[in-house]
């Protein structure tokens, strides 16, 4: 009997205790095996960051390594803030100004989420703080195509500005629930994590920065060589690794469409990489590390909009496309001359273009036929769907080259973002930050 | 035949190296070292001015025939001077020595040829 009772307080002890913890205000409750791994992506993506630091870090000369490592730093800093303050807001929030960007004042300073739990069992701090790394991740993405050559001061303000003015605009039309391009088609232009709102908007705007800027001193006629290929690499397998939380994190949910998506990413990658370096043995004749690396993103990049529906064949042949685009670009690239320096709109762009494109393609028949249902007449055909994610592209490419062009004009008036050519001969470690990034390293 | 060594700042030297080129000498070999002179350069860390023991230092090694020492000399000298041409206490020093030998490896060419 005594025991009976105690166990009844226990339990009563429970109830009291233990569920307001787990429920919010409106009762939804908290499915702690997707908020489990959705705070696991979050740390993942967040990883991408430093991944991406070492990624381009390695690639300059060793004057510029650690100004290319604080472009990626920087931004964790600078976006966290405002995607606090606004960001969030304007991404997630509902329709204002004719549907230009999103806004709602409990967003503001996340300061009406405090116990919100989204429905699909998660508090929207998680989502909010894993939708944060995307915005943070995305302006460094460009950092790669001026990298060696741009002053730190403008550097900040124009991913300020860019943060502000595309990508939150973008990633509102693209993922909110009232955003236009969510709502194209039967069932919506597909980017399931991040071709158009990351990928393209960062590659694309990366090319008309570095068309702006112009080359860095010496570009093409001077060899300009990696500083250290091992961090680089280093770089590159975290990139992979955080792409998992990238992906299949997206899925927000922790599932059956969470495995299809780390499945999908995991195929892509390796099949780019493969396809790179067959293709780069057979051009040059070796088969370079960076080739390797410049593989496993291009394949990352492509699988990015389409990892929730294709299927593992689908995946791998957009591996292959992507590295065979890609790898096409950038000899494009150095015929034509102009210096995106370490190729985010090569990789990025290209690669985020041939990802929304063909992923039309290879989408699995369970989403069609969900497609047909939602459609007006019953029927959607692949072409349907590629005409919705031509569309979309199209309208990020514009959206994106238009208001990069008008923030770099504009900002150029007020800050020089350009290095003075005497600072880019120093380096960018020591005209910005006065530090070296290595001891006794000869000179690169 | 003279061996041309000269120590340098660290941000001079693509000035130095674009300066050289300009001049048509293309044979050199550069190397990072570290040590005492005249100047003393303060440098941040953790937020501290500090002063750093050994200074790093740019080292430029050109063999060159007697007739082309004095237009490497001038050139580095233009161009290795920080603050336009006034030039800082730091901006390094050229030391001249005479050079016995050069031989190529390819061919085995010895003297003046070789260079």
């Amino acid at each position: 009997m005594g025991k009976k009772l105690k166990r009844s307080l226990v339990v009563l002890l429970f109830l009291f205790v233990g569920i307001p913890a787990i429920y919010a205000a409106d009762g939804t409750h908290i499915d702690t095996g997707a908020t489990a791994w959705m705070l696991t992506s979050t740390a993942l993506v967040l990883l991408m960051i430093p991944g991406l630091a070492m990624f381009y870090g390695g690639l300059v000369r060793s004057k510029n390594v650690l100004g290319t490592i604080m472009h990626s730093f920087v931004a964790m800093g600078i976006i966290s803030v405002l995607w606090v303050i606004v960001g969030y807001s304007m991404c997630f929030g509902g329709n204002v100004l004719g549907g230009w960007f999103g806004w709602d004042h409990n967003y503001f300073f996340l300061k009406g989420i405090d116990t919100n739990i989204i429905d699909a069992g998660v508090p929207e701090y998680v989502f909010s703080m894993f939708q944060g790394k995307f915005a943070i991740i995305t302006p460094a993405l460009i950092a790669g195509a001026f990298a060696e050559r741009v002053s730190f001061k403008a550097y900040c303000f124009f991913i300020a500005l860019w943060s502000l003015l595309v990508y939150n605009p973008l990633c509102h039309w693209v993922w909110g629930s009232d955003g236009f391009l969510y709502n194209l088609g039967a069932k919506g232009a597909i980017d399931f994590a991040g071709g158009t709102v990351v990928h393209i908007s960062a590659g694309v705007s990366g090319l008309v920065a570095a068309l702006f800027l112009g080359s860095r001193r010496g570009y093409p006629y001077q060899v300009i060589r990696p500083n250290n290929m091992v961090i680089t690499m280093l770089g590159a397998g975290l990139l992979w690794v955080g792409w998992f939380g990238f992906n299949a994190g997206s899925s927000v949910s922790s599932g059956l469409s969470t495995a299809q998506a780390l499945t999908a990413t995991q195929v892509a990658a390796a099949s780019g990489a493969l396809t790179w370096i067959l293709i780069e043995g057979y051009h040059q004749g070796k088969a370079t590390a960076l080739g390797f690396a410049s593989g496993i993103l291009a394949g990352l990049v492509a699988v990015t909009p389409a990892a929730g529906v294709v299927q593992p064949y689908g995946a791998m042949i957009l591996g292959i496309l992507a590295s065979g685009f890609c790898y096409t670009a950038i000899q494009v690239k150095n015929r034509l001359g102009y210096d995106d320096s370490l190729d985010a709109f090569g990789i990025h762009g290209i690669g985020g273009i041939v990802g929304a494109l063909f992923l039309s393609f290879f989408i699995r028949p369970s989403w069609m036929k969900a497609a047909a249902a939602a459609s007006a007449d019953g029927t959607w055909s692949v072409w349907n769907q590629l005409g919705v994610q031509a569309l979309a592209v199209g309208i990020a490419i514009t959206f994106a080259a238009g208001m990069t062009f008008i923030i770099i004009f504009l900002l150029n008036k007020v800050i020089r973002f350009k290095s003075s050519e005497d600072d880019e001969m120093a380096g960018l470690d020591r005209a910005y930050h006065g530090e070296r990034g290595y001891g006794m390293l000869n000179p690169s | 035949m003279k061996l041309i060594t000269a120590i340098i700042r660290e941000v001079q030297l693509d000035k130095v190296r674009e300066a050289l080129i300009e001049a048509e000498i293309k044979r050199i070999t550069v190397s990072r070292v570290s040590g005492h002179g005249q100047q003393r350069i303060e440098e941040m860390y953790r937020g501290q001015i500090i002063i750093p023991d050994l200074i790093p230092k740019i080292k430029i090694e050109i063999a060159v025939n007697d007739s082309f020492v004095d237009i490497t000399v001038d050139t580095i000298l233009r161009a290795a001077r920080s603050n336009g041409l006034e030039g800082h206490v730091g901006d390094g020093k050229i030391f001249i020595t005479p050079l016995e030998e050069c031989i190529r490896i390819r061919t085995g060419e010895r003297g003046g040829e070789a260079i």
